[in-house]
């Protein structure tokens, strides 16, 4: 990819001495669009504020551009942040919102009007100056702090959750609108969220994360294809997760069977835990399956129905567009290419966080 | 909320009774010349004539400047304390603001008293200044403790509506203006004096007005040589007997108080009354 922006090196930050951030090292490149995603409490905001110099960081170096900028103000730093509540001036209309970086750096008031104007057109608020921001809906508020904070040029966005205060419709609407902005500005973003749907739809790369630590960064088909743990599998997507053991190089054995797979580099019979999306269980008649189950319980979910199958060993959630009668013995297979090993994950040290 | 419609009834009833038939009093007697009597009493300006005299001007001018130095000292004095009262974490902010009220729980007459133990020729203060070798001072009965006095008093109600309004201020818009590039002087003035401003407001309106109409306090600390309106009108009342005098001059003040209110009011952005 290209350059360098950002880079975090070893960053830590504790807060009543409970460790938020445990040395976290990334590198975010110039014009990606980078989610940090987890649950609450999983220290992706602070990463954010201190990226945004709202928090400084116990230990480590925040490099932007080349420079350390750990100790920098957030006033003196190039980046601009949209907030998960938007934080727009109640005193001041839509107009006097957006200018306020300019107006501070004193531009002359032809120029920020010009600015200003081109501005709202790109979020879709052309026309709305003179409107008051309290009277504005949750949408029409999102984009103008989009626009307040894009005005300044920042050579990076970052935005703190900003679709979390609007409904479904709205929220999709937003996602594609941000991703058409963010290709069109040709900045660097980075979104905070804990919807893994968002994080998907939208971002060039995922950093998952949890108990202060990034579990994973990929792309987001890497991220759901090839999760590397047992909690990225679980927090991304439906996952069935069933201990096993490998065999051998593309041989994995778990619930009583060996299955091929085409993962390799593997200890000889080391312990993992194999992923199956729900969507990749194909049902079939009891004889024609890898393994067995009796239907015990089906959902309806608009596009498809979800079943839960009980097998000799464990449950299995599985996606199917078919009906299925309750207590039906059906087969299981699941295509080499489906079964996801992943090394298994060491004992939470935290569970109760 | 029809069911509590009711409940409003005593309220209009007392507010009748004790405000504005009172002031339909004022007024009436205002504008006629027959002294305590009602009945035998005609229409009449005499009394607004009188007050064009210079002595009663003076007053006025005295009572204006009273008013206005009270509160321009409550607010450089109260605006700091209520922002920095907002600095203290939840827990300590609401002990702080008792803190500043509790002075209030001491009868008014007690504190001004507590002043005049201060200020007076033999006082505290002039103890002190001789302990330290300086030469004493004489504040007592002038216009400077009148306004000791008068901001000490006042000083709370200005204060709390400050506090009120600084502290409903979500903190991300002070890093909202950081973010945007804002320093700490720039953040302050654009965005968090801005968000106090229907709280200074209040404030100073409420400062104002017990100010320019306060008598026990010059009365006490300026001991009849510092006279204001409140005293003036006070002795209309109480010691010369001609309330249509006092009428007026209330009646005036009641304006002037009337027009200064609803100056201030526009200044502010938000207020929609």
């Amino acid at each position: 990819m290209s350059k360098k922006i950002i880079e975090l090196k070893n960053i830590t930050k504790s807060f009543d001495h409970q460790k938020i951030l445990g040395g976290i090292n990334l590198t975010i490149y110039e014009n990606e669009f980078l989610t940090l995603l987890g649950p609450s409490g999983c220290g992706k905001t602070t990463i954010l504020r201190i990226i945004g110099g709202f928090v400084e960081a116990d230990s480590g170096e925040v490099i932007f551009d080349g420079k350390n900028i750990a100790k920098l103000p957030p006033y003196k730093r190039e980046v601009n942040t949209v907030f998960q509540k938007y934080a727009l001036f109640p005193f001041m209309n839509v107009h006097d919102n957006v200018a306020f970086g300019l107006t501070i750096k004193k531009m002359n008031k032809k120029e920020i009007h010009q600015k200003v104007s081109n501005m709202l057109k790109l979020v879709g608020l052309e026309g709305f100056e003179k409107r008051n921001v309290n009277q504005l809906s949750g949408g029409q508020q999102q984009r103008v702090a989009i626009a307040r904070a894009l005005i300044n040029e920042p050579k990076v966005l970052l935005l703190d959750e900003p679709l979390g205060a609007l409904d479904a419709k709205l929220r999709k609407d937003m996602q594609t609108e941000l991703k058409k902005i963010q290709k069109e500005v040709g900045i660097t973003f980075i979104f905070v969220t804990h919807d893994q749907e968002e994080a998907l739809s939208m971002s060039d790369t995922v950093v998952v994360m949890n108990h202060g630590s990034i579990q994973q960064i990929g792309s987001p088909i890497d991220i759901y294809n090839e999760p590397r743990n047992r909690f990225v599998a679980n927090f991304i997507g439906e996952s069935n997760i069933i201990p096993g053991i490998m065999k051998d190089d593309y041989l994995v054995h778990f619930d009583g069977f060996d299955f091929p797979c085409v993962d390799k580099g593997f200890l000889p019979d080391e312990e993992i835990e194999v992923v199956l999306r729900p969507e990749d269980i194909i049902l079939s008649a009891p004889e024609k399956g890898q393994l067995i189950g009796v239907v015990t319980d089906l959902t309806f979910k608009g596009v498809h129905y979800e079943i839960i199958l009980q097998g000799d060993h464990r449950i299995y959630k599985v996606q199917t567009t078919k009906y299925y009668e309750i207590g039906t013995s059906l087969g299981m297979s699941v295509i080499p290419d489906n079964i996801h090993v992943m090394h298994k994950m060491k004992e939470e040290k935290h569970e109760t966080f | 909320m029809k069911h509590f419609k009711g409940m409003t009834i005593p309220y209009i009833f007392w507010a009748f009774a004790f405000i504005v038939a009172p002031f339909i009093l004022i007024i009436i007697y205002a504008f006629t010349d027959g002294g305590l009597s009602l009945t035998d009493a005609s229409f009449s300006l005499d009394s607004f004539r009188d007050i064009i005299d210079p002595l009663y001007a003076t007053v006025f001018m005295r009572s204006f400047e009273t008013g206005i130095i009270t509160t321009g000292l409550c607010f450089f004095i109260g605006y700091p304390m209520a922002y920095f009262i907002t600095k203290f974490d939840e827990k300590m902010q609401p002990v702080l603001i008792l803190l500043t009220t509790i002075p209030m729980w001491i009868n008014l007459l007690l504190r001004t008293y507590a002043w005049i133990g201060i200020l007076s020729d033999n006082g505290i203060l002039n103890s002190a200044l001789k302990a330290f070798g300086l030469p004493a001072v004489s504040v007592m009965y002038t216009g400077i403790a009148v306004n000791i006095g008068l901001v000490c008093n006042f000083l709370p109600f200005m204060i709390l509506p400050i506090y009120t309004s600084l502290s409903k201020m979500d903190p991300s818009l002070l890093e909202a203006a950081y973010d945007l590039g804002a320093n700490k002087i720039q953040a302050f003035v654009r965005v968090v004096f801005k968000y106090s401003i229907p709280g200074v407001l209040n404030g100073v309106i409420l400062t104002f007005l017990m100010a320019i109409s306060a008598f026990v306090i010059p009365k006490l600390l300026g001991g009849g040589q510092y006279t204001l309106l409140g005293n003036l009108i006070e002795n209309q009342f109480i010691s010369v007997g001609n309330w249509n005098f006092g009428s007026a001059i209330s009646f005036i003040l009641a304006i002037v108080i009337l027009f200064t209110i609803s100056f201030l009011k526009k200044i502010d952005p938000d207020d929609e009354v």
